[in-house]
């Protein structure tokens, strides 16, 4: 909502600054964005004392002036005008300033004399159209005081930022009536310059149809049309509007058109109430319905573009066809213009949910359709309408014909509220009486009755958002100020909610990777995806991104070629995030995801280590360990080999069950870039089936939904006897997994083999094709003793004989 | 020479040995001393050794056993000596102390993780625990269980990104509210972080999807008192002493509705710097942190809950939005670029 300083000024006076104002409405009603001064091409005038004034030694009309400008040095200025006097102040537009309509003033010699800057006329500051003479200042404002600090000729525009709840700050009227309510001022609207002698007949309350002026009108869509209001005048003429009018229209942001339409405008800005004038000459048959469009039916509207309507649409229509989309867009056809004469004037009363629907099929929004969707005072059409044939009559000429009509077959009941004071102050937490809760209610029109302990309160018609007793209890807060309740920390009770497993689990995870030197990354979670597999987004923000990731991978990837482009070639980033599945439900699977994606050096190059090594699959592998470990605390995680099919190098398992992955990442990278790898793992199921349903609840027992703890740990007593080890180099067939031998070794080993451990893997001359050689370091103690030279010795050979009836691998020898 | 001859040698050449070593002030001395002992060619405990074939044969054993002991408690001393001599020599002369000490890579959270665990700290010693809600979401959940009015003007606040009939990415996190409510009795304290999803193209200061962390109170006897007392506490918390401001506002699902805004901390809450009317401010002075309200009684009664007994406050704040001015990022979608370059900064 713009609106106009001045023009709020003229229905509630007050001695406050436009951000003293600003102030005001953002403490009390809604937020001001800003202040937005009209005549910032002015900024740079200043108000110049004439010092001296003589005639100029080489002209008869010129005279050579030395101007105080506030600079601490008397400038001198030619100037031309016959009203020039010394002791006199004017504007004065110092050299480098530019006036309004762009001219860019320089220091300059006239006829041999240096003008350092121009005193103005009221026509060269763009005030009025006077240039007979400068213009003489009745300011007691310093000498070099801006202009328009010292002249009130700058009207401020105020941008509200209204919120959806109040229409009714949607005019300069609602706006001035909280001015009103803070500061006491009296609230009036300015009368009509002109209007004096004009008399507006009653209207004439009808159901359904009446006459007005000669025009049939037919409400046949009360559902759309709640309330439709005509009236005709003739005889107008259609010119351009007076300057007050025009500034008006163009100081909340408009554009004046012509006498009638900006009349309409300015109402609508004035009172919120939107109106539609009609030349009444082009309405056929002379006659005006309400009703519902026609299927197919076509509009040219006032934009010029031609809308095809639907039968879901309210509009006014003639004899023959629409010629107006109601509370929308008039047609164009019907518009007024230069040759019209007769006006028939449209004040109504639209339904919001109608005017939604209708400007959102149709893609048009309009100040009228903003004010219906959000509710306009159904009061207010009679007061509306008569100020506007003041108008007509006043600025346009003519006549009013007949009486106005005025169709209302189910008259509003104002809603009626019962307010509790106790009610009041559970909620506010603070004791207002009830005499101190009336008069806040009063000061912006409700009407509040006492009846025992409670308020009765009527809502003004102004105000359809207030409904329930806790929307009175939001005006009192308003009214007496957020800022008047006291900042008092009072005891609680603890809750009863766990921290979410969602959060626990991240947390866990996240530390870990940040411990091992990964940084975090939160991006988007949109790709490119596919038909299968993904979930797409009904009304995606870019086609080439319309899936949401199935990985977390997937997006971190994308964010590792951005770094490539960047020339960062180590990346280490990680995401905890959510992943979205197909499924056949309600709503996509949601999964809680960890991933990683690590490429280039392991570590920072050193003064010792100029080229680290760049991460391989082994790290990949023991960056999964180190995630799932972090991710399932206490649970057995076990990464192996994975389907080569899948494009997988490793699957990680928690408990024997697949949870995620660690592969190569493809990429699109340049060819410098070293390999990239990626560890991707759910760690939970993200719940999101509904809890229970409307107005119900299903209390979850205490202790579920908190995520799996890991177990206690238990002590183990430090050895007191010396371990014994030995090692074993082995033959392995190349297609034998040494963790199948490991394996072996674990179980042969005994209940004394305390440690496992490869070692070293070698292929070389000494070993046969086909086969590696794997060592293998083998620790051994007994809790109680020593262990003897002669036993380890036997488990040596007991092992070796096991390894070789096993699996047929022997010992390598040298 | 007899075997008594031989032992007394032996033992001399212990004990002279012995004091050698024990005198030895450095690795040079120590080596000498070794040398002159047990040096092949001329070692004094070498020499004996040579001369234990000439003993008459009986006394060889006895001889030998002897002349062994003296050399293996001779190696001993000079390890022991060499030992106690390096443990106290100076460090070796050619290290460079001044020389860059080895890391490993240092990892770091996201900034607005970092906000975002800042504000739960300081919420967590007030009570509060952290709950959390799917990001694809019921619809129900997201607008009706909030108060939305079907074809209201609110839900042009909220421009959705649709899934499904019925399905949509949470606009945001307030459906936790009503998730929480029928999941737990009251009392309720929580604060729900996560991310949230909006139709808006990328600009400066828009991102399509963005963090917020919501936050919510229900209990018997929660007021509007509490509600300031409680963020106006957390907003001197987290900024510092500072002034804050409450300003009325609009949300389906609490009311009364509130702002809270707390003095710019660029220009001081003048609304000016020296450079003309302060920008991220718009010369307000103030700084917009959250949306909150008391929870609307219709909430309430969504999740099943007595509104006449139980009241509540909630707020919803834009994490990301404090890390641009907290850290001076002029761009949103650094936040989302996920550049190594930048979240190397956040590194503790």
């Amino acid at each position: 909502m713009n609106a106009s300083y001045a023009w709020l000024q003229s229905i509630v006076p007050t001695s406050l600054t436009a951000e003293e104002l600003r102030d005001l409405i953002t403490a009390r009603c809604c937020t001001v964005d800003e202040l937005v001064r009209l005549r910032e091409d002015l900024r740079d005038v200043v108000v110049g004392l004439v010092v001296e004034a003589a005639r100029h030694p080489d002209s008869d009309h010129l005279w050579v002036t030395r101007v105080d400008a506030g600079r601490g040095e008397l400038l001198d200025v030619v100037c031309g005008a016959p009203n020039v006097r010394a002791g006199r102040k004017y504007p004065f537009a110092p050299a480098g300033s530019t006036l309004p309509g762009g001219l860019k003033l320089e220091k300059r010699k006239i006829r041999g004399a240096l003008s350092n800057g121009m005193l103005c006329s009221a026509r060269e500051l763009g005030l009025s159209d006077e240039h007979g003479g400068i213009l003489e200042l009745e300011t007691a404002a310093a000498p070099g005081t801006p202009f328009l600090a010292a002249v009130p000729v700058g009207d401020v525009r105020i941008v509200i930022d209204v919120t959806p709840n109040r229409p009714d700050l949607l005019s300069h009227l609602g706006i001035a009536r909280e001015i009103a309510a803070a500061t006491g001022a009296p609230l009036a609207l300015p009368p009509v310059p002109g209007a004096e002698a004009v008399r507006v007949p009653q209207p004439e309350r009808a159901a359904r149809t009446a006459t007005a002026g000669g025009i049939d009108v037919v409400l046949d869509d009360p559902a759309g049309c709640p309330r439709y209001m005509g009236v005709v005048v003739r005889g107008v003429t259609v010119r351009p509007s007076p300057d007050w009018l025009a500034q008006r229209i163009g100081a909340v942001g408009g554009r004046p058109i012509n006498n009638v339409v900006d009349i309409t405008n300015y109402l609508l800005h004035e009172l919120g109430q939107p109106m539609h004038a009609f030349d009444a000459a082009r309405l056929a048959g002379s006659t005006v319905v309400i009703r519902k469009a026609r299927a197919g039916e076509k509009l040219l509207t006032l934009d010029g573009v031609e809308r095809t309507l639907d039968e879901s649409m309210t509009v006014i229509a003639d004899r023959d066809r629409a010629v107006a989309i109601a509370g929308v867009m008039g047609g164009a056809e019907s518009e007024v213009g230069e040759s019209t004469t007769d006006v028939f004037l449209e004040v109504a009363h639209f339904d919001p949910s109608a005017v939604r629907r209708a400007r959102r099929a149709l893609g048009l929004s309009t100040d009228a359709s903003y004010r219906f969707e959000r509710g306009v005072d159904p009061d207010l059409p009679p007061r509306a309408l008569a100020r506007a044939v003041e108008m007509l009559v006043a600025l346009a000429g003519g006549r009013v014909d007949g009486a106005p009509v005025d169709l209302y077959p189910s008259p509003r009941e104002r809603t009626r509220i019962v307010l509790r004071p106790a009610r009041v102050a559970r909620v506010l937490g603070v004791k207002l009486d009830a005499g101190e809760i009336a008069d806040l209610l009063g000061s912006v029109g409700f009407v509040c009755e006492r009846s025992g302990a409670e308020l009765a309160v009527e809502v003004p018609g102004w105000r359809p958002d207030v409904t329930l007793e806790v929307d009175l209890i939001e005006e009192v807060a308003r009214l007496r100020g957020y800022d008047s309740f006291p900042d008092e920390v009072r005891p609680f009770r603890p809750g009863t909610v766990p921290d979410s497993p969602v959060e626990v689990a991240t947390r866990r995870v996240r530390e870990r990777l940040v411990g091992l030197g990964l940084l975090e990354a939160r991006p988007l979670p949109f790709v490119a995806g596919g038909a299968e597999g993904w979930v797409r987004v009904a009304n995606p923000i870019a086609e080439n991104e319309s899936y949401l990731r199935r990985s977390v991978v997937e997006t971190l990837a994308r964010r590792t070629e951005h770094n490539l482009a960047h020339m960062n070639r180590d990346v280490r980033l990680f995401e905890v995030g959510s992943a979205f599945l197909p499924s056949t439900g309600a709503l996509p699977r949601e999964e809680l995801r960890v991933g990683a994606v690590v490429m280039g050096h392991r570590r920072p190059p050193h003064w010792t280590e100029v080229r680290p090594p760049d991460y391989d699959e082994w790290d990949a592998k023991g960056l999964g360990e180190e995630i799932a470990r972090a991710g399932f605390p206490g649970a057995q995680v076990e990464l192996l080999p994975a389907d080569p099919a899948s494009g997988a190098l490793w699957a990680i398992m928690v408990d024997g069950e697949p949870r995620g992955e660690v592969r190569r990442v493809t990429l699109d990278a340049p060819v410098w870039a070293a390999p990239a790898f990626g560890v991707e793992l759910t760690l939970l199921d993200i719940e999101s089936e509904v809890v229970a349903a409307p107005g119900e609840s299903r209390y979850v027992s205490p202790g579920a939904r908190v995520l799996r703890q890991a177990p206690v740990l238990r002590y183990r007593p430090l050895p007191s006897t010396p371990a014994a080890e030995f090692d074993l180099a082995l033959l392995v067939p190349n297609d034998m997994p040494a963790a199948r031998v490991e394996e072996v070794l674990r179980r042969g080993g005994g209940e004394l083999l305390e440690r496992v451990t490869l070692f070293d893997e070698y292929r070389g001359d000494s070993v046969p094709a086909g086969f590696r050689s794997l060592a293998w370091r083998l620790t051994f103690r007994h809790p109680e003793r020593t262990l003897r030279e002669k036993e380890i010795a036997g488990r040596r050979e007991k092992l070796l004989r096991t390894l070789e009836g096993e699996l047929g691998v022997r010992q390598r020898t040298t | 020479m007899t075997l008594d001859e031989f032992l007394g040698s032996t033992a001399a050449a212990e004990r002279d040995g012995l004091a050698r070593i024990e005198r030895a002030a450095d690795a040079d001395a120590l080596d000498a001393a070794r040398n002159e002992l047990l040096g092949r060619k001329s070692g004094r405990i070498t020499e004996l050794m040579k001369t234990l074939p000439s003993l008459p044969p009986e006394a060889r054993r006895d001889a030998g056993a002897a002349v062994n002991r003296a050399k293996q408690a001779l190696e001993g001393a000079l390890e022991a000596r060499r030992a106690a001599l390096a443990a106290s020599a100076p460090p070796p002369p050619t290290a460079d102390l001044t020389m860059p000490a080895r890391h490993g890579w240092r990892g770091a959270k996201h900034p607005v993780t970092l906000v975002i665990e800042e504000i739960a700290e300081i919420f967590r010693e007030l009570g509060f625990t952290i709950a959390t809600g799917p990001e694809a979401e019921h619809e129900w959940y997201n607008f009706a269980a909030l108060n939305f009015p079907p074809e209201h003007p609110a839900m042009d606040m909220h421009d959705t990104l649709y899934l499904d009939e019925g399905a949509l990415l949470r606009t945001h996190t307030s459906p936790v509210q009503v998730r929480t409510l029928q999941s737990y009795p009251p009392p309720i304290r929580i604060l729900a972080p996560g991310n949230v999803y909006r139709r808006d193209f990328f600009d400066p200061s828009h991102a399509p999807a963005f963090a917020q962390v919501e936050g919510l109170a229900v209990d018997e006897g929660i007021t509007f008192v509490d509600f300031k007392g409680t963020l106006t506490h957390f907003a001197n918390r987290f900024f510092g002493a500072t002034r804050t401001r409450f300003r009325p506002s609009y949300f389906p699902f609490t009311e009364p509705s509130a702002e809270m805004d707390v003095q710019c901390r660029i220009c001081g809450g003048s609304g000016v710097t020296a450079a003309g009317p302060c920008g991220p401010c718009k010369g307000t002075g103030w700084m917009e942190i959250l949306g909150s309200g008391m929870v609307h009684p219709a909430v309430l009664e969504a999740a099943g809950l007595d509104s006449e007994r139980y009241t509540g406050w909630a707020f919803g704040m834009g994490p990301g939005r404090i890390a641009l001015q907290r850290y001076g990022i002029p761009d949103i979608r650094i936040l989302y670029d996920s550049d190594m370059r930048f979240l190397e900064q956040f590194a503790p």
